[in-house]
């Protein structure tokens, strides 16, 4: 076992981890943020993205053990301090970009990581970021209109209805 | 996956250190790593992560003008910095997934080797250096086989020095559920000649198209390449495309990848 540190949505926590522990798991199990979904755990749906030092990356492909010292973002530290939705997730209510919800934190960590990098994308480079982020049930053109519409864009030029 | 412990080093020769115990190997990424251990298909005792390895990190240029890619610098990494030679930069920025490339590292992906990897070609044909712990080996004697590499058990790379061509491309025929290439072409254009290096085609893995090579460095043009052809003998052939269907597409990804060079 080893000890870890990390800071996590701002606040700073510590655990004993094995080598194995993914940091998906100790996210999940040792600090009760279920929040960061593992869908496939094969490191292809992107369910479980969380941002590392301010990068997405897939918390079940990733040990804990390697996030020591790390400043870590959840879907838990995505809403505005008084509790409010973001402006990512607003539009997600807004655009109806989910629908049994299950993927839907991983998409929205990777909005952000998009946004972030590319703050006004266009609908192409939305889908294409969220390649590596999968969605079975309600599809991606809410996804992309949800995405556009929290970057300040018109939406109405957006595939589908 | 089963257990093992985890050592962090910070330093090359801490790493090569903690890498002489029994039975320990070296995380890079932990993009492809990651999931085979899942599947229980390695047992190592212990991983010993390179992912804190200040020094292997970032890319620069040498003084004689070849770029410097760190071992441990991601795919996303090489993607923003690697613009003297586009077609490495935009191999880089198609490999995977955004959450993948912030974590995969172009050190890891050439110690594996995997037979349909995107950097093998780029190594192979730019004529690049693998720079270890220990030593330098050319591209032409790294690439073994099928993750079958001229590294030494806790050999780690910590470097790759790679030539900038007048105009290169990477051209990649993407196997659409796992990113990795079906057939991959990475063609580069120096002063002297032009090297074409195949990746996702052969059971042998990477490997050079020498007849193309002849033909482009004669004439730098998609059309050079018309009338050649690589036999479907030794292709991989599975459920995604038969052998003779990806030595078909090493000729129009050749190409295509003459075709965007710059």
């Amino acid at each position: 076992m080893t000890n870890v540190t990390m800071t996590v949505n701002g606040k700073s926590v510590s655990g004993e981890v094995k080598g194995n522990t993914l940091l998906t798991d100790f996210l999940r199990e040792d600090l009760r943020m279920t929040g960061t979904h593992v869908g496939c755990d094969t490191s292809q749906c992107g369910a479980c993205v969380v941002h590392v030092n301010g990068e997405a990356v897939k918390s079940c492909t990733m040990f804990a053990a390697e996030a020591d010292g790390a400043d870590v973002t959840t879907i838990e530290g995505m809403a505005n301090a008084d509790g409010s939705l973001n402006v990512i997730q607003q539009a997600f209510q807004e655009y109806h970009g989910l629908q049994c919800g299950f993927c839907t934190p991983g998409m929205v960590m990777s909005a952000a990581a998009l946004l972030k990098e590319n703050p006004k994308p266009s609908e192409a480079e939305v889908r294409d970021y969220l390649e590596g982020n999968i969605c079975r049930c309600t599809g991606y053109h809410n996804i992309v209109k949800a995405i556009m519409a929290a970057s300040g864009q018109d939406v109405a030029a957006v595939a589908a209805e | 996956m089963y257990s093992f412990d985890m050592e962090r080093p910070t330093s090359v020769a801490d790493a090569v250190k903690a890498l002489a115990r029994d039975e320990a190997q070296p995380l890079g990424g932990g993009q492809t790593l990651i999931p085979t251990l899942k599947q229980r298909l390695a047992a190592p005792s212990v991983l010993v992560s390179l992912s804190g390895i200040a020094e292997m990190k970032g890319v620069c240029k040498t003084d004689d003008g070849r770029l410097s890619i760190g071992g441990g610098t991601t795919h996303a990494m090489v993607a923003r910095n690697a613009g003297d030679i586009p077609g490495l930069a935009s191999l880089a920025a198609n490999i995977g997934d955004p959450a993948v490339r912030n974590r995969g590292t172009i050190g890891g992906s050439l110690a594996n080797n995997d037979p349909s990897a995107c950097y093998p070609a780029a190594a192979l044909a730019t004529g690049a250096t693998v720079i270890t712990n220990s030593r330098e080996i050319a591209a032409d004697d790294y690439f073994e086989g099928m993750f079958a590499t001229a590294l030494e058990e806790g050999e780690i790379i910590t470097e790759i020095r790679i030539p900038v061509p007048e105009k290169s491309a990477y051209m990649k025929f993407e196997q659409p559920a796992s990113r990795f290439a079906l057939v991959g072409v990475f063609v580069a254009k120096f002063s002297d000649g032009v090297r074409v290096a195949v990746t996702g085609a052969s059971e042998e893995g990477v490997f050079r198209w020498t007849e193309a090579e002849e033909a482009l460095s004669a004439n730098f043009a998609p059309e050079a390449v018309d009338g050649l052809s690589v036999s479907g003998d030794g292709m991989i052939s599975d459920l995604h495309g038969s052998g003779a269907y990806r030595a078909h597409l090493v000729g129009v990804m050749t190409k295509r990848a003459v075709a965007a060079a710059s």
